[in-house]
C-alpha cells in the first residue's frame, strides 16, 4: 500500500463567522450516534467529533441543524459533499442531535496533563 | 593496508587436505538416506545399517577436504570493517554465507556486528532509520535476487528520503558455480538492474581488488550529498575461494576520503542574503535543511537573525517547535521565502483542487512579485523514472548545493548587510511572530482539550501522557506523527537534532515499525530513551522486528497507534463513494482491520517483548506507560497497545 501525504479528504463543518439562526435540534441522539459511525463522519471528525488534522472539530457544533445540512451538502472545504442520496435531511439532524449532546470539555487549567504544557 | 594471512583469533581454518574421518559419510548419501527412510515408514527406530556400519569402522578411502586459512570473504570483512560500519542487518542467505561466516568468526562479529532479521525490507528500513540518528550508514546483506526483491520498496524509501543505505548483494556470476536449482534461481546477470532507479551506484565486482576499490567508492558516493542508497555485489565465488597465492601480497584497502559537501557559489549567496536582508516579511522553508545537529544549529541562527519565521515541512528535526519562529509566518504575505532542500517546493507553494472537486486546477499561493530562493542539493543529482522530484518549482535564485553546508555563508553575509534600522525592523517582526507563535500553543492546548476523555482514546491524549513521563529524560521520537495529527510536535519540547526523524521518504508503508528499531538501536549506546507511536497497518508488515529488537536488546517503547484500519485508504474510499453518491456505509470493506482484532500485546508477547493492552480508558494508560518505561529503562523494548482514535 502506498499512501500520499497531504491529506485532504475531509474539512470544516462549521465555518467561523457564519452567523445562522439557532434552532433545537429535534432529532434522535442516539440514532445520530450511531449514523456518525455507520456512516463515517467519525473517520475524519473523531468519535467524538473532536477535530483532527484531516476533518475540523465538529463536537459540539457551533453551527445550527440546517446550518450543518447545508455545509454538508456544499461543502466548501476539503470535505466531500454527501447528497440527499445518501444521506436524509432527518439522518443528518439525528447526526447533530448526537453532536449537540457531546460535552464541552474542560477548560485547558483543569486538566493537569495539558496545563503543564503551557 | 590490512591485509592478512593470519590464522584468526578464533583459531579457524588451517589449510588441510587429506583424509578425514568425518567426511567419508558425505560422499555416499543416497544408500543410506533410502535405508533410514525405509525404517521411518515402518515406525521403527533408524538402526545403522550394514553398509553405514562399515563405514564408520574401517578406515576410508582418500579424498580431499577443503579448508583455507584464507577464503576471499575474510578480505572482504576487511575492507567493510575498514568503512567503519557498527552493525550489518541481514535475514541470512545463501549467497552471502561466505561473508556472514566471515564476519562473525574472522571478523569476530564486532564492528559490524550482524543484526539478525526477519525480513530484508525490515533490514533497510533499519537502516534507514538508523542513520537518521547516527549519521552515518548501516550495511545490509540480501540475496541479490529474492532478497533484493523484498528490499527494494524500503531501498525506494531511504533514496527518496536522501539516506545512504549501504547495501551488500550476494550472487553466483559464474553459472557453472550454481550447485543446484536453488542456485540457479538466487542467482542474476545483473542484480542492481531492480534498483538502479533508485540507488546513486552499484557494481558487481569481478576481483577482490576490484571489490576494495568499488566498495570503498560506494561509501564515499553514498555519503556524499544529496545522500543516497547503494548497492554493491559480493560474488559468491570471490567469497567462498581462497585467495589465489600470487594476489595474498597484492591485497590492499584504498584510503576512504570523503567529499566534504557541496556549499552554495558565494556570489549566489551574496545575492541571496541581499534578498533576505531587504525582505520585510521573508518565510524560511525547511525540507531536510538539517543532515546533522549543526544544521538545526546554523538554521537556528539564521531564523533570529533576521527573525524570519521558519515553516518546517517535517522532513527532519530542522527547528525547535517551541521557538517563537516556529510555524509562523504566512507564504501569501511573503515577499521573499528561502527555502532548503525542499523537496516538494510546487507543493509548498502552489495549491490543486482537492480530491472531493472535478477536474485539476492550480493556484498559485505567493504573491506575484515574491522572490523564491532554492538552496538544493537534489539539483546536483536527479533521476528520471520515479517521480519523486515533484513538480518543477519556478524559483528566482536557484542555489544547486548542500543546504547545511551553504548555510553558515549565508548567515556571515547576512550579518555584513543588517544595519541598526533592519534590526529593529526585525525586532519588531519578531515580536508579531512571538505573539502568534504563543495564540497557536494556546490554541492547540485547548484542541487537544476535547475528546480528552474518550475511548477509543485521543492521540492528543496519548501524547500528552507521553510527554507527562518523557519531560525530564533524555528521549529520542523514533516515528513519523503525521497519522497521530502531529500532536507530539504540537505539544511537546523537541530541541535536539535526534529527537525527531521525519518519515518514509516515499510513504512506503511497513517502514515505521524496523526504521524506529534501527534508530532506537543508534540510540542505545547514548542511553536515550526511544519512542515509537506505531500504525497498525504498518506494524504488519513485518512484524518479526519486534523479535528482533527482543533478541538485541533494543531499548524501545512502542505506543500501538491501534485505529484498526489502513485509516488514509479508508478516508479516500470514503470520499470516492461520496462522490458516486452510494454505499458511504461501506468504506471500511478492505480498509479496516477487524474481525478479527488484532492483539498486540499478545504478538509482542510471542516475540518476547514486554507488553501490555489492549488499552481503551485513557485512565490506564499513564500507569502501562509507567510500566514499560521500567522495562525500556533496563534496556529491553516494550510495546503497549492503545485502542485510539483514527488520527
Amino acid at each position: 500500500m502506498k499512501i500520499i501525504p497531504i491529506l485532504v479528504i475531509a474539512a470544516a463543518f462549521l465555518l467561523a463567522g457564519v452567523a445562522l439562526p439557532q434552532t433545537p435540534a429535534t432529532g434522535d441522539a442516539a440514532k445520530g450516534k450511531a449514523l456518525f459511525l455507520k456512516d463515517g463522519c467519525y473517520e475524519c471528525h473523531g468519535y467524538v467529533g473532536q477535530g483532527t488534522k484531516d476533518g475540523a472539530r465538529i463536537g459540539p457544533p457551533v453551527l445550527n441543524a440546517q446550518g450543518l445540512i447545508r455545509y454538508v451538502r456544499r461543502p466548501s472545504g476539503a470535505m466531500p459533499a454527501f447528497t440527499e442520496k445518501v444521506i436524509t435531511d432527518a439522518e443528518l439532524t439525528d447526526i447533530y442531535t448526537y453532536l449537540k449532546s457531546i460535552p464541552a470539555p474542560k477548560a485547558v487549567k483543569d486538566i493537569p496533563l495539558l496545563d503543564q504544557l503551557k | 593496508m590490512a591485509r592478512s594471512d593470519k590464522t584468526s583469533k578464533t583459531g579457524r581454518r588451517g589449510f588441510l587436505k587429506g583424509a578425514a574421518a568425518g567426511a567419508a559419510a558425505l560422499v555416499a548419501k543416497p544408500p543410506l538416506a533410502e535405508a533410514q527412510q525405509a525404517q521411518a515408514q515402518k515406525g521403527v527406530t533408524p538402526q545403522p545399517s550394514a553398509v553405514q556400519a562399515a563405514r564408520e569402522t574401517t578406515p576410508p578411502p582418500h579424498v580431499d577436504v577443503y579448508t583455507t586459512d584464507r577464503p576471499g570473504s575474510d578480505f572482504m570483512a576487511e575492507v567493510i570493517k575498514s568503512l567503519g560500519f557498527e552493525y550489518v542487518a541481514a535475514n541470512p542467505g545463501s549467497s552471502f554465507r561466505g561473508l556472514h561466516e566471515s564476519l562473525i568468526n574472522f571478523g569476530a562479529n564486532k564492528d559490524p556486528e550482524l543484526l539478525t532479521c526477519c525480513h530484508e525490507e525490515s533490514s533497510v528500513a533499519m537502516a534507514h532509520g538508523y542513520f537518521k540518528v547516527e549519521g552515518k550508514p548501516m550495511m545490509v546483506m540480501a540475496h541479490g535476487t529474492v532478497g533484493l526483491q523484498h528490499a527494494s520498496m524500503a531501498i525506494y524509501n531511504a533514496y527518496a528520503d536522501r539516506v545512504p543505505v549501504y547495501v551488500l548483494l550476494g550472487n553466483i556470476q559464474d553459472e557453472t558455480w550454481r550447485r543446484s536449482d536453488v542456485e540457479w534461481a538466487h542467482s542474476v546477470q545483473d542484480c542492481a538492474s531492480m534498483v538502479r532507479d533508485y540507488t546513486k551506484w552499484d557494481d558487481a565486482p569481478i576481483s577482490l581488488p576490484h571489490f576494495a576499490e568499488s566498495a570503498v567508492r560506494a561509501y564515499k558516493i553514498a555519503m556524499t550529498p544529496p545522500m543516497e542508497p547503494v548497492v554493491i555485489v559480493a560474488d559468491a565465488v570471490l567469497q567462498e575461494e581462497p585467495v589465489p597465492d600470487a594476489d595474498r601480497g597484492k591485497l590492499r584497502i584504498p584510503k576512504l576520503s570523503l567529499s566534504t559537501p557541496p556549499s552554495g557559489d558565494s556570489a549566489a549567496i551574496a545575492e541571496a542574503a541581499k534578498m533576505l536582508v531587504a525582505a520585510e516579511n521573508p518565510v524560511i522553508i525547511a525540507g531536510r535543511a538539517a543532515r546533522t545537529p549543526a544544521g538545526l544549529t546554523s538554521l537556528v541562527e539564521l531564523a533570529e537573525l533576521l527573525q524570519a519565521p521558519v515553516q518546517d515541512r517535517r522532513f527532519r528535526m530542522n527547528f525547535p517547535t517551541r521557538h517563537p519562529l516556529f510555524g509562523g509566518g504566512n507564504i501569501a504575505d511573503a515577499d521573499v521565502i528561502l527555502a532548503l532542500e525542499v523537496p516538494d517546493l510546487w507543493n509548498a507553494t502552489n495549491s490543486m483542487t482537492p480530491i472531493n472537486r472535478f477536474g485539476m486546477e492550480t493556484k498559485r499561493l505567493t504573491k506575484s512579485n515574491s522572490k523564491l530562493i532554492h538552496i538544493f542539493a537534489g539539483d546536483l543529482y536527479s533521476k528520471s523514472n520515479y517521480q519523486d522530484f515533484g513538480r518543477y518549482a519556478e524559483v528566482d535564485l536557484s542555489i544547486a548545493a548542500d543546504a547545511e553546508a551553504s548555510m553558515p555563508e549565508l548567515i556571515e553575509a547576512c550579518k555584513k548587510l543588517i544595519t541598526a534600522d533592519r534590526k529593529r525592523a526585525f525586532a519588531d517582526r519578531g515580536a508579531k511572530l512571538g505573539e502568534a507563535a504563543r495564540k497557536t500553543r494556546e490554541s492547540d492546548l485547548e484542541k487537544a482539550s476535547y475528546g480528552f476523555d474518550a475511548s477509543p482514546i485521543s492521540t492528543a491524549r496519548v501524547s500528552a501522557e507521553l510527554w507527562n513521563q518523557l519531560k525530564g529524560e533524555d528521549w529520542s521520537l523514533v516515528s513519523d506523527v503525521t497519522f497521530f495529527s502531529f500532536w507530539p510536535l504540537r505539544l511537546w519540547d523537541f530541541t535536539k537534532y535526534y529527537q525527531y526523524l521525519g518519515g518514509h521518504g516515499a510513504y512506503g508503508i511497513g517502514y515505521g515499525a524496523p526504521a524506529a528499531v534501527g534508530a532506537a538501536l543508534a540510540n542505545r549506546k547514548h542511553g536515550r530513551i526511544s519512542v515509537n507511536i506505531q500504525c497498525d497497518g504498518d506494524m504488519n508488515y513485518a512484524p518479526g522486528v519486534l523479535w528482533t529488537a527482543a533478541h538485541h536488546k533494543i531499548p524501545l517503547l512502542t505506543i500501538m497507534h491501534n485505529n484498526r484500519a489502513y485509516h488514509q485508504e479508508l478516508m479516500y474510499v470514503q470520499d470516492m463513494a461520496a462522490r458516486a453518491q452510494r454505499g458511504i456505509d461501506r468504506a471500511t470493506i478492505g480498509t479496516a482491520i477487524t474481525d478479527p482484532n488484532i492483539d498486540y500485546a499478545m504478538m509482542a508477547k510471542a516475540y518476547g517483548m514486554y507488553s501490555a493492552g489492549p488499552i481503551s480508558d485513557p485512565k490506564d494508560l499513564g500507569p502501562a506507560i509507567k510500566a514499560a518505561l521500567q522495562v525500556v529503562k533496563r534496556g529491553e523494548p516494550a510495546l503497549i497497545d492503545v485502542l485510539t482514535q483514527p488520527r
